[in-house]
């Protein structure tokens, strides 16, 4: 029996063996695609950075000169005295439905769906629809807000001529909007608890909601509460559904107090439609009004989201070090 | 010699009546709560056929009130194929609002495609457990920014400092501004289900290579990279639907924002997607547009729910691939 040798020049294989290993590992190449690839991250970074310093700049001197004025006021046809408190109102509220609506019923078709169903057709169709529903445009969920829960409010909550335009339509549009992703991160965070919890809880004579409510749900709470906020953000700096769904973006006729339940069958509008209108307005001098509210926007937004982190890398830590 | 088996109490065995009951109560409730999410299809399906064949009936037969808003008293289907989206003066021109989107969503992708490939490389093949802890925030901090933010950006920021700067004949709104701050909005997506494909690729795949004496440059472009196709696929997919369906960017950095706009295949020119037309369209300060123009909004709408829900489809049918795979 022969060995096939294969076609290969022995002398210079050698060499460039050694000088690979003389190297020490020094790939030119190899060293220019790592440097190429972090570039790619940093260019996102760098990307942040120069929105940040844009945006806080030119908010800067509405920012640092009547800070108090622009949280209190409403939205103005002067632009030195607009501000930003119907918008921080709305948005409130909005937050409010969200959590009320789209947490409980998300978390609860989760449990559903991991814990309770069997692999039936009825299942399999949830699951692609929830799928398929989280990839729907949101400027979609504003013609289903617009149809539905404008027209079936416009009755019984709307005020007199708003035709349904109401803090309620808005906020249940994007309760609809957010429930997909909340059931699906929810969802994700109930299938990483370990199969043994749940059957040592059996093995105890605990029924499946006994075992769920004590031993699932706690397990998987910070999971659960890191997506429900991440979608929560998401929700919050949503303009395109609102728009559809009629906030107003002129001046409000309402003027309620920030907690007052009577703004809920009113006209509304929301931070970011606030910000696209200030945004469209000719005139530079609209330009660190903009900014401005963009500031406060993000500080709410990213307050939400460096919070979700910051749980779930809080968590993680821990069970990693038991 | 085994134990006599006694027969068990059935009354015992049936656990307490109360429990059982619950239990049953609790299940409903869930299977509710599940079944949420398929009556919000069924209404957004439903919502958008509705007022969408209206509008086509109202092409085929239009009634007067329509008719008096055109130069030549004539409507009809082909009114969808014009030279400009005018819903005003009933032109309804399908196509300027695709080209439009098409424009956007190429340049989005030309930024994020590769930039989000690449950050995902880096995370998945080259950081330390550390370094990922440091940098992977970047990217969730980006996709936290919302578009509205993003829209401004593209505006203020990248509209006259970038695209104005290359181009000479670019005014101050344009496409390719718009597209550039959708192709930033979707870094953060590409980038993150390419990392998934790219984590789920076994190691052993990296350490046979490995042990060929491959560097890592090949392991990564040759290995891992076919490894993960599928997967990368998928990123490109959803990525491009998530393109299409952004609408504040393109609202506010394209200009398209005065409902109406002409047919245009240059990116530098002004130009509404079928997203900010809808945006428009809804927010129209022309309160006394007639019905038919104003339905034009759920025929678009239902074109781009067709189009986004295509493309969802094919990219799940990736994303199993590589789950079945590994």
């Amino acid at each position: 029996m022969t060995l096939i040798s294969p076609m290969v020049d022995k002398d210079k294989t050698a060499e460039r063996v050694r000088a690979r290993i003389e190297s020490g590992g020094r790939d030119p190449k190899d060293i220019g695609f790592r440097w190429l690839m972090l570039a790619t991250l940093l260019f996102s970074l760098l990307v942040l950075a120069v929105l940040v310093v844009d945006v806080v700049g030119d908010s800067w001197s509405v920012l640092s000169s009547r800070l108090g004025d622009f949280l209190a006021n409403p939205l103005r046809s002067r632009s030195d005295e607009a501000g930003v408190f119907t918008g921080l109102r709305g948005t409130f509220w909005i937050g409010i439905f969200v959590i009320c609506l789209s947490f409980p019923i998300g978390i609860g078709a989760a449990i559903y769906l991991e814990e309770y169903a069997t692999d039936s057709w009825f299942t399999r169709l949830v699951d692609v629809n929830i799928r398929n529903l989280a990839g729907v445009p949101s400027v979609v969920y504003g013609i289903l807000g617009f149809t539905i829960f404008v027209g079936l409010l416009d009755g019984p909550f709307g005020e007199d001529g708003a035709f349904g335009k109401t803090t309620v339509a808005g906020g249940l549009t994007l309760a609809v909007l957010s429930l997909p992703v909340v059931i699906i991160t929810s969802a994700e965070a109930i299938r990483a608890v370990p199969q043994s919890l749940r059957e040592a809880g059996y093995g105890v004579g605990a029924t499946k909601w006994e075992v769920v409510r004590n031993h699932v749900l706690p397990y998987a709470a910070p999971g659960i509460l890191t997506g429900t906020l991440l979608s929560l953000a998401r929700a919050l700096g949503e303009a395109a559904p609102l728009i559809l769904v009629g906030a107003i973006r002129g001046r409000l006729g309402s003027n309620a107090g920030f907690f007052e339940l009577g703004q809920l069958r009113e006209q509304f509008t929301a931070m970011p439609i606030l910000i696209t209108e200030y945004a469209t307005k000719p005139g530079d001098d609209w330009v660190p009004v903009t900014a401005a509210a963009i500031v406060i926007l993000l500080l709410v937004v990213l307050g939400f989201n460096a919070v979700a982190v910051l749980l779930r890398n809080r968590f993680e830590a821990k069970r990693e070090g038991k | 010699m085994a134990a006599p088996v006694m027969p068990a109490d059935p009354d015992l065995l049936a656990g307490n009546p109360k429990r059982r009951q619950k239990e049953s109560i609790v299940k409903t409730v869930f299977a509710g709560a599940a079944t949420t999410s398929l009556v919000i299809s069924i209404l957004i399906v439903g919502s958008l056929l509705w007022k969408a064949q209206s509008f086509v009936g109202d092409l085929i037969s239009p009634p007067a009130d329509a008719l008096a808003e055109t130069r030549d008293g004539m409507i009809s289907l082909s009114n969808l194929w014009t030279e400009q989206w005018a819903p005003r003066f009933m032109q309804f021109d399908i196509k300027t609002l695709l080209v439009a989107s098409v424009i956007v969503t190429v340049v989005a992708m030309a930024v994020a495609g590769p930039v989000g490939l690449g950050a995902a490389v880096y995370l998945s093949e080259y950081a330390s457990p550390r370094v990922r802890r440091i940098l992977k925030p970047i990217l969730e901090v980006l996709a936290g920014i919302p578009s509205v933010v993003l829209g401004f950006f593209a505006l203020r920021w990248i509209g006259p400092n970038i695209v104005q700067n290359l181009f000479d004949s670019a005014g101050n709104q344009s496409l390719l501004a718009a597209g550039l701050g959708v192709g930033l909005l979707t870094i953060p997506l590409v980038a993150s289900i390419s990392e998934d494909a790219m984590r789920s690729v076994p190691n052993a795949l990296r350490e046979a290579s490995a042990g060929l004496g491959a560097r890592k440059f090949t392991t990564s472009t040759r290995v891992v990279l076919p490894a993960a196709v599928s997967g990368l696929v998928a990123a490109f997919i959803v990525a491009t639907s998530r393109a299409i369906g952004e609408t504040m960017v393109v609202f506010l950095a394209a200009g398209g924002s005065g409902n109406s706009a002409q047919f245009t295949v240059n990116p530098l020119e002004r130009g509404a997607t079928m997203t900010a037309a809808m945006a428009s369209q809804a927010s129209g300060t022309d309160g006394t547009i007639v019905e038919t123009a104003f339905n034009s909004l759920f025929f678009v709408g239902a074109v781009l729910f067709v189009i986004t829900l295509t493309l969802n489809v094919i990219a799940d049918r990736f994303v199993r691939r590589v789950r079945q795979q590994y």
